[in-house]
């Protein structure tokens, strides 16, 4: 069993955040093979950025395929460049908020959600990376959602004020996730 | 040891650390500057000393001139920043002094592409300074290769009093995987190392003649032409480090290292599970080069060798060539520019040639 996953936005949204936390939640859980790949231009904020996770029970081969299995997409450019990416059957997760552009794959499972509004309404624009892993953990149950938690808790440690903020965002993207699953 | 999940460059900073190294000096270019960023913070903790030279040529020097007094010392870069390194290498091979350096190398010639590349195989293998000398290259393929490969560096750089070149791409450079790491060398144990060097380098002594040797250059040729014998000798001692994968029944055997190679075993699995069979030969070391690898090849049954490589015109091929001898045909299947081979151009490759 092998997980390809790509998260895809510009950069300030938070994507190499996401990607990080699910490699180091899965190497922290797991015995399983994991890599994570970033990819960006020279840009900085307002550029594009992307990375690559695999999750697998066997040694991975390349660490950044053309054939994703699941993909986070944070932008409308993204969708646009990475779409055809993502395999038949394969689950797309998509920040509604921005990305108003139609899907147009019937081959696909969608999963909606409008984390960027979402998290101005929490009062912190920066939290829509955690609603939107709240999304796709609820949804796909890759890995255990008090270790990807505590992971989050780990990796924000400096900044305890900022938690119970990151909680909460957490489980409003967990609550989507689920409802959308059931 | 539990495992951490650490990004290639960082990974390797912190395997050198750990083996020893107390001074670094380099300049920034991407895709390796998370070594330089790691060792400034690092080194200072371990009472090693960070430089950020003033150029590629600066940092090298130091380097050199850190290895003279008999310090554990790197540098990196990448591609384009290690051509400006060769001179010092190849000063610190002609007078003998151990250091070890990372090409974290990106799409070339030229400043090329950031992106990951294998261009730089034969500068790496062949001739990475003037003068003819020759180094152990270690190619990783894992980051936790990268980590074991680096640890040792440093001991092969001392027991053979000369440079060391770990050949990294942008892949294995930038990603994360699980490593362990191994464990950190004690000051006695350093101190230990330190007082082995002092029949040669600088460490206590009054400038004499016997670390006179510690000069890129002597001007009496018989002796240099001794020195150059020596050298010989000790290059030709080396053994070559090889992973080989299913070559008695092969039909088609893939030749890869690094970044390549783990794509490439991938692919061998999936083509396996479909009945095809498919070997590999996969060099750690690319320099010594593991040629008698090609020798354990039944030719009988082998159809061609798979040349794998991101680079285009084919570098790695040179050295299958020299392997093969002719005894099959060699195809390749190459990607460059900063582009990553995919495992389906890998599979197709093969089919091709299976049939």
């Amino acid at each position: 069993m092998e997980t390809n996953i790509l998260v895809a936005g510009f950069g300030g949204q938070g994507v190499m955040t996401i990607g990080k936390f699910l490699a180091s939640a899965a190497c922290d859980a797991t015995d399983k093979y994991i890599t994570f790949f970033p990819s960006y231009g020279a840009e900085q904020r307002g550029g594009t950025a992307n990375c690559y996770v695999v999750i697998s029970d066997e040694e991975i081969g390349s660490p950044m395929t053309d054939e994703m299995d699941d993909m986070i997409v944070m932008n409308g450019a993204s969708l646009n460049k990475f779409l055809p990416m993502l395999r038949t059957g394969g689950r797309l997760f998509v920040n509604s908020s921005i990305v108003k552009e139609e899907i147009g794959r019937s081959d696909i499972t969608v999963v909606k959600a409008p984390v960027t509004d979402m998290a101005l309404e929490l009062g912190n624009s920066k939290v829509l990376n955690i609603i939107m892993m709240g999304v796709y953990l609820g949804y796909t149950e890759v890995l255990p959602v008090d270790v990807v938690w505590s992971t989050i808790e780990h990796k924000l440690g400096k900044k305890p004020a900022l938690l119970p903020l990151n909680r909460m965002a957490f489980e409003q993207g967990l609550q989507i996730g689920r409802a959308e699953r059931a | 040891m539990a495992r951490v999940l650490m990004k290639g460059t960082e990974a390797i900073a912190e395997a050198a650390v750990r083996s020893g190294l107390r001074f670094f000096a380099g300049y920034p270019i991407t895709p390796q500057n998370e070594i330089p960023e790691y060792l400034a913070r690092r080194l200072p903790e371990v009472g090693g000393h960070f430089v950020q030279g003033e150029s590629e040529i600066a940092s090298v020097n130091m380097v050199y001139g850190a290895g003279c007094a008999g310090e554990r010392a790197m540098t990196s870069s990448a591609s384009t920043g290690i051509s400006l390194k060769s001179e010092g290498i190849s000063y610190c091979a002609a007078a003998r002094i151990p250091m070890v350096y990372v090409n974290v190398s990106r799409g070339g010639p030229g400043v090329g592409t950031i992106q990951p590349s294998q261009m730089d195989y034969l500068q790496a293998t062949k001739a990475s300074g003037n003068g003819g000398f020759r180094m152990r290259v270690f190619s990783p393929s894992t980051v936790q290769e990268a980590v074991d490969m680096t640890y040792k560096a440093f001991d092969y750089a001392d027991q053979d009093r000369n440079p060391v070149l770990i050949l990294s791409d942008g892949v294995v450079g930038t990603m994360m995987e699980p490593v362990e790491l191994p464990p950190m060398r004690t000051d006695e144990e350093l101190a230990a190392i330190r007082e082995s060097k002092k029949a040669w380098a600088g460490i206590g002594h009054p400038f004499d003649v016997p670390r006179s040797w510690n000069q890129p250059g002597i001007w009496d040729t018989l002796k240099w032409e001794q020195q150059n014998k020596d050298n010989a000798a000790l290059y030709e001692s080396w053994v070559p480090e090889v992973e080989t994968l299913d070559l008695e029944d092969a039909e088609l055997v893939i030749a890869a290292y690094g970044i390549s190679a783990r794509i490439a075993k991938a692919a061998i699995k999936a083509l396996r599970a479909e009945g095809y069979k498919v070997g590999m030969i996969r060099p750690k070391t690319v320099s010594p080069y593991p040629y008698a690898a090609y020798d354990e090849i039944n030719y009988d049954t082998c159809k061609a060798v798979l040349d794998v490589e991101m680079a285009i015109p084919a570098l790695h091929l040179w050295d299958v060539e020299k392997g093969v001898k002719d005894r099959c045909p060699i195809e390749t299947c190459l990607r460059s520019g900063g582009i990553v081979i995919q495992k389906r151009e890998i599979i197709a490759a093969a089919k091709k040639i299976l049939g």
